[in-house]
Formats: C-alpha cells, structure tokens, sequence
C-alpha cells in the first residue's frame, strides 16, 4: 500500500472507519455528507440505511449493546443532526460507546444561516462525551482514531465528528489530503488519559471491610457489563457468598437463575432486592451510580449500610451518596484484584457468619415473589403473562431489547436474564421508541442470535417506521407489542398520584390497526387475544425468519407494575401488590 | 483582609482550542455551579489556555466541579488553591468624575491606594488598580462618592503561593 497516497477527505474518512474496524454503520444521507457517501459504495462497509435519523442511533446503540462494539452513525447536517440529539443523549446517559458523523456546510459557510446549518457541535456539547468540528482534511484520520479512543476507553460514551462539506468534496481543493494510518501519537489528547487499574490498599481495606460484614449485599450496575466483568463478578460473589442485585442497565450482568441473585432493585425492583439494600450493612456498589430510580428518596435509602463504590469514572465517587472506600477503576480489573484480595485474608473461610442474613433473605423472597392474577374469559390478556410465555419459549441467550414504561419493567421483571448482554433498554433517558431500532442494531450484530422487541403501543408509535428498515434490509426481529391502548405508566401514575383523573393517556382501541400496518411494512402481523393463543404465536412468530414479525397482544390497561416506591418516598415505603399488602414485613 | 473562605480558586489548564471555554462555561451552567469571576488568556506555551474561576464553594461542592472539570477532554490539568494557599490579583479600570472641587481630594486617594493614572481630562480621570479582591472592593467604595462613570473588573488570577 502506498502510504503517501493522495486522496479526498471524502475517501480518507471511509477509510479511517475502515480502519477503525468498523463493518457496519447505520445512516441517512443529505445534502452536506453526500461527497462522504460516494466512496460508501467501495466501502468493505455496510451501511444500513435508516428511515429517520433517530433510529440510526438508536440501532448503534443496540449494536453496541449486543457486541461490544462502537455503534456508528453517519447522517447529513441540519435536521439530521438534531434528529440523532436522542440517541446521543441516551448514550451518554447509559455509556454506550458511540461514533457519530454529522455532515456540516462548508467551513466557510459555517456562522452564515446556510441552507440546513446549525450548530451541531454547541447543540451536542452536553450530550456527548466529546465533540469535534474538524476544519482541515488532513486532520481527518488522526479524528476518527481519537473519536473511537475517547467513545471505548474510560467511561464509554457518544463522541461526535461533524465534517464541514469542503473538506470531503473531491471538486473542492480543501479536500485534498495525503492519507496516513494515524496512531495513537497523532491523536494529540494531552488532557484525557482514564485510570483503569484500582488503587491497591483501598482495595485491600475493601477486601477486610467485605470480610467483616453481616449484611452486604454487593449492588452491580451497567459497569459491569461495559468491563466484561461478568465472569469475574461471578468468581468474586460465589467466593465471598454475598448476594447480588442486578440494576436495570445489569440485568444479565449476574444470571437470574443464581441462587444468590436477588434480581431487580429499585423503584419497581422486587422486594427482596430493594429490601436487601435497604437492611444492609454494606452495600459493596460495582459500576452503578445510585440513580435515583434505584435509591428512592435518598435520606432514607440503606441507613445503615457502609459503601464501597467502583467505578471508572471518579466523577461518581461520592457524588450521590458518601462513600466509605471508593476506588478509582476497570470493574473487571478492579474486582480481579478484590478477588485476589480477598483470598489472601482468607476467601470463603474468613467471611462473617451471614447465616442470619441468608435466611431472612429467603424468608423475603418466599413471602414476597412477583404476583400477578391471570386474566377470566373475556378479559385481554395480563402483561406478565405474556413475558412469562415469552421468556419460557425462547432460548435464554435471545436477546430482549425494550422501550420504555410499564412494558420495561415487566420484561425486566418477569424473563430470566442468565446471560450477560442479552438485555437492551434505555435507563437513564428513559427514551420510549428505543426497542424496535435497538434490536434492529442487536440483530446486525448478533444475526445468528433472535432478537426480540417488547415494546409497548406508545413506544411503537414513535418508531416503528424502522420495521420498513429491518424488512428492505433483510433484518429478521421479532417484536411482541403489548397493547393496552394506553401510555401505560403514565396511566399508572395518575390512577395512583392523580386520583384517577386520566388525562391524555388514552392512545386508541381500534386505531391503528397493527396487522395492516406491520403487514403494509413488509412484516408478518399477528393478533392475540387469549392466552391460549400466546404460545403458539410465539412459536408460529419464532419459525419465521425470512422478516420480521410483530405480534400484537391485546393487554389489560388496567394491570399496573409492582411492587413500586412512590416517587419521593423511601425505598422502605415499597408498594407491594395488593395480594401481599397486609403481609408482615 | 482577606476574601471569604468559601470563595476558592480554580485553575485550569486548557488546550488553547475554539469552544473549549464554550465547553468549561456550559459545564457550569448545566451543572448547577456558579462562578463568581473567570479569566481567560493564553500561557506562556501557545497550546494551552488558563482558566482562572472563582467559585463559591457553599454554593456547590468543589469536589464535584473539580472532578465534573476533568471530565472535559479539553481540561489537561486543574489546580484547586484555597484562599490561605495562593497569591490572587485582579486588575480594574475605573473612570472616576473629577471636576475642580473634588480634583485635589481624589488625587490624595489615589497616592494612598497606589493606583494609576492612565489618562485624564477637566472633568475626569481613568485609573488602574490592581490588588487582592477585597481591596478591590474597598477601594471601589472609596471611589463611589466621586462618582463612577465606569468601571470594568478582569476576575481574578492566581498562582500557588511559596513556601
């Protein structure tokens, strides 16, 4: 190869994905990026090719999910790069590594109102974890390799790279480059170099601390995923025997199936594991950031719990509740080294007796497992149920992406999670639409795996357009829309906090019709209405391969998610289901 | 005298880049954190750029900003300089009504404090003074019952103090 080949900003950023391994990427082309989409065509590259830019994003955050891998997104100026604000707001919330390639007008033009101008990299500032607007095409490769670096190192996160036009358009002379393979010594980052390795006497000191308690409970989070710390987790938590919850963004991180999981914490966590972090005495925290959603209202959350925190972004040290040892690192590193730690002062022999503690952990969880009424004739079917049927039906390493509401929850609830990166939802944004184009990326980049979306009618509504993507584009999801005609946890919260005063909540019974228009997108469309109908759509939907399927289950609106904490409350106000209600605690 | 202790100063170094101060300002802003002064200009190596901020630290924990601070690519290097480990200095610019009564008056004020006379007319005088904050402070009411036309404050800058 000739390494001083002269060639456009258009060809060397091609080539710079390339050479940043990237096989897939997920885009919408336009005005300002067009000169970058000729030499796509050359590309060893796949380029899937979106319906609206924000499904773009949302597929590479799927895919990134799903592979551990950057998601990449490439779309033009303008509206499209205020379309994909979501998902790199999202992405930055769950840190999810993220490459974005923005078109921009040319350099020149840049401050003037140009035709679809706005300024992307002031608009993104405070949803990415860098941003870079580059000015000459010669910069473009040492870019790229700083993009990726920053997006999959530290704390992983969205980074975004907008390309005034000039400087890609081989009829411009400011597009011409010579290319070079640019290194890490080209990327210039004089202020960003994370710290991975823990500090080793803290380590030690959590080591005794774990050692000597009588509750802990070890409290694991995204993190744990982002590491690769799963097997590493489990080696630590079978050794010490301490039980684990698994956080919304964990779910997977630690199999469900364990005997010492506790599942699902939080406000719509079940009893045991909001119950454990609350009555603990340590709660050792491994890549969770004390979310509200997890803490409740935070003066009354674990009052007597020691904490040791994780985590690779110091940032979170302390930041919502003060620590007792908070190190500084790669949770899998950082838990390799406790583990090791740990069996110098002894391992399994050495730990306090917790005998007491395990057995008021499964006196909980025998009193207080999920419950729910199965529907009478007549009645649409419960939600649960449906998971229940679902999860039961597919093998356990099918990847489960959802939306966000009352559907989320019980798919968090109600499938056994016992592999790690099986399950995909937005956490911290909370962005409803996110299933359908996440398990579209999951897809492309697991294709032998099935993906299934849960997703909910509100949800469908705001994306299901990218189902015309997964059909042109040969992506065979499957999606089980749990329709109650309603925005169900909104509806939840009013029934609950508002008196029953319902305002807005209601979608529509008959319209739209989700058969005609999954069929109208190239998908196969499925109705159920009574239980005994579920198992075999299920099993008719997972024989199709050839496109996807969506299946339509007429829920009740009426169900609501427990058990719950009210917004404010502390987590030992936890609201049980009404059959569990007078139940002592 | 010197400024309140919970007022502490923040340098920052930063790559001399467009938007960097864009970045460290909207991270204040999105953050929930006040700044009571900043000053910006370049070091002495054209690459980086030096961010001096005064903030009030009961106002947010400094913690949290200084670790929020280096989150930014751009940041390379943050020093945190409590107000008994540092020499601060911020330079104002005061336009001062001077007319032939109160003439004689301001000039004696003005050879106590030690400012500097940039420029003057019949009817005014433009001052320099530069000293800690709160002299600052105190000079500024010294001045007010001449009448201030103008008056234009950098922020402060400081550096660690020696041993």
């Amino acid at each position: 190869m000739n390494n001083k080949q002269q060639m456009c900003g258009g060809e060397a950023l091609v080539k710079a994905l390339e050479s940043a391994g990237v096989e897939v990427m997920f885009g919408l082309p336009g005005g300002a990026i067009l000169p970058v989409y000729d030499p796509i065509i050359d590309s060893s590259i796949r380029h899937i090719l979106v319906r609206h830019e924000q499904g773009a994003g949302h597929m590479a955050e799927g895919y990134a999910h799903a592979t551990g891998r950057p998601g990449v997104v490439m779309v033009t100026s303008g509206p499209a790069a205020t379309n994909v604000v979501t998902p790199l707001c999202d992405a930055f919330l769950d840190s999810i590594p993220m490459v974005c390639i923005t078109g921009q007008v040319p350099y020149a033009a840049i401050g003037t109102d140009a035709f679809q101008e706005c300024d992307t990299t002031g608009i993104t500032m405070a949803v990415t974890k860098h941003n870079f607007l580059v000015t000459e095409a010669q910069d473009i490769p040492r870019t790229i390799r700083a993009a990726f670096h920053i997006a999959t190192t530290g704390r992983p996160g969205p980074v975004l790279v907008d390309i005034p036009k000039d400087i890609v358009d081989p009829v411009n002379p400011r597009s011409a480059m010579t290319w070079y393979e640019a290194t890490d010594a080209d990327m210039d980052l004089p202020g960003y170099s994370p710290i991975t390795q823990g500090d080793p006497e803290l380590i030690r000191a959590a080591a005794e601390m774990i050692s000597e308690a009588q509750r802990p409970v070890l409290y694991v989070g995204g993190g744990i995923l982002k590491s690769r710390a799963a097997e590493a987790l489990l080696e630590l938590a079978e050794m010490v025997q301490i039980p684990v919850v698994t956080t919304l963004m964990a779910r997977g991180a630690f199999p469900d199936s364990h005997d010492l999981c506790l599942g699902m914490p939080g406000m719509h966590g079940n009893f045991t594991a909001v119950t454990a972090m609350q009555r603990s005495d340590l709660l050792i925290s491994l890549g969770a950031r004390f979310d509200d959603r997890v803490t409740g209202k935070l003066d009354g959350f674990a009052p007597d719990a020691k904490i040791i925190h994780v985590d690779i972004d110091p940032a979170e040290l302390g930041k919502v509740r003060q620590v007792d040892i908070g190190i500084q690192g790669d949770c899998r590193l950082v838990i390799e080294d406790l583990t090791v730690a740990m069996r110098e002062i002894g391992g399994t022999e050495a730990q306090a007796d917790r005998s007491a503690w395990r057995s008021t952990i499964s006196g909980w969880q025998e009193k207080f497992p999920l419950v729910y009424e199965q529907s009478e004739l007549g009645e649409r079917l419960k939600p649960q149920y449906v998971l229940e049927e679902l999860r039961d039906n597919n093998p356990p390493d099918t990847i489960v992406t959802s939306g966000v509401g009352q559907h989320q929850m019980y798919a968090s609830q109600y499938w056994r999670f016992d592999h790690p990166y099986t399950w995909i939802n937005s956490g911290g944004l909370g962005t409803m639409g996110f299933s359908i184009p996440a398990a579209i990326g999951a897809k492309v980049g697991k294709p032998d795996r099935r993906v299934w979306a849960v997703d909910g009618d509100g949800c469908f509504q705001m994306t299901a357009q990218e189902l015309v993507t997964a059909s042109v584009e040969n992506i065979p999801i499957k999606v089980a829309l749990m329709n109650n005609s309603y925005l169900g946890m909104v509806r939840q919260w009013q029934e609950m906090f508002y008196d029953e005063r319902f305002s807005e909540v209601y979608l529509s019974e008959q319209t739209p019709d989700y058969v005609k228009w999954s069929e109208a997108m190239g998908c196969v469309g499925i109705r159920v209405e009574s239980p005994e109908e579920v198992a075999p759509a299920i099993a008719k939907a997972n024989e199709i391969n050839d496109r996807p399927v969506v299946v339509e289950f007429r829920t009740d609106p009426r169900e609501n998610v427990f058990p719950m904490v009210p917004a404010g409350k502390s987590n030992s106000e936890l609201v049980v289901d009404p059959s569990q209600q007078g139940l002592e605690r | 005298m010197s400024d309140p202790d919970t007022f502490h100063t923040i340098v920052t170094t930063v790559e001399n880049k467009p938007g960097v101060l864009a970045r460290v300002s909207g991270l204040f802003a999105r953050r929930g954190f006040n700044i009571e002064s900043l000053a910006v200009a370049p070091t002495d190596d054209e690459r980086f750029s030096r961010i001096t901020f005064t903030v009030d630290v009961e106002s947010a924990p400094l913690e949290q900003v200084v670790k929020q601070l280096n989150k930014l690519i751009n940041v390379v290097e943050i020093q945190e300089l409590p107000p008994e480990d540092c020499v601060s200095r911020e330079l104002m610019l005061v336009t001062v009504a001077a007319d032939a009564h109160h003439r004689r008056e301001l000039m004696e004020l003005i050879d106590d404090w030690r400012a500097y006379v940039l420029a003057e007319n019949t009817e005014r005088i433009m001052l320099s003074f530069s000293a800690r904050t709160a002299r600052l402070d105190e000079f500024e009411e010294c001045l007010r019952p001449f009448g201030i036309v103008e008056l234009q404050r950098t922020g402060r800058v400081a550096l660690p103090a020696l041993d």
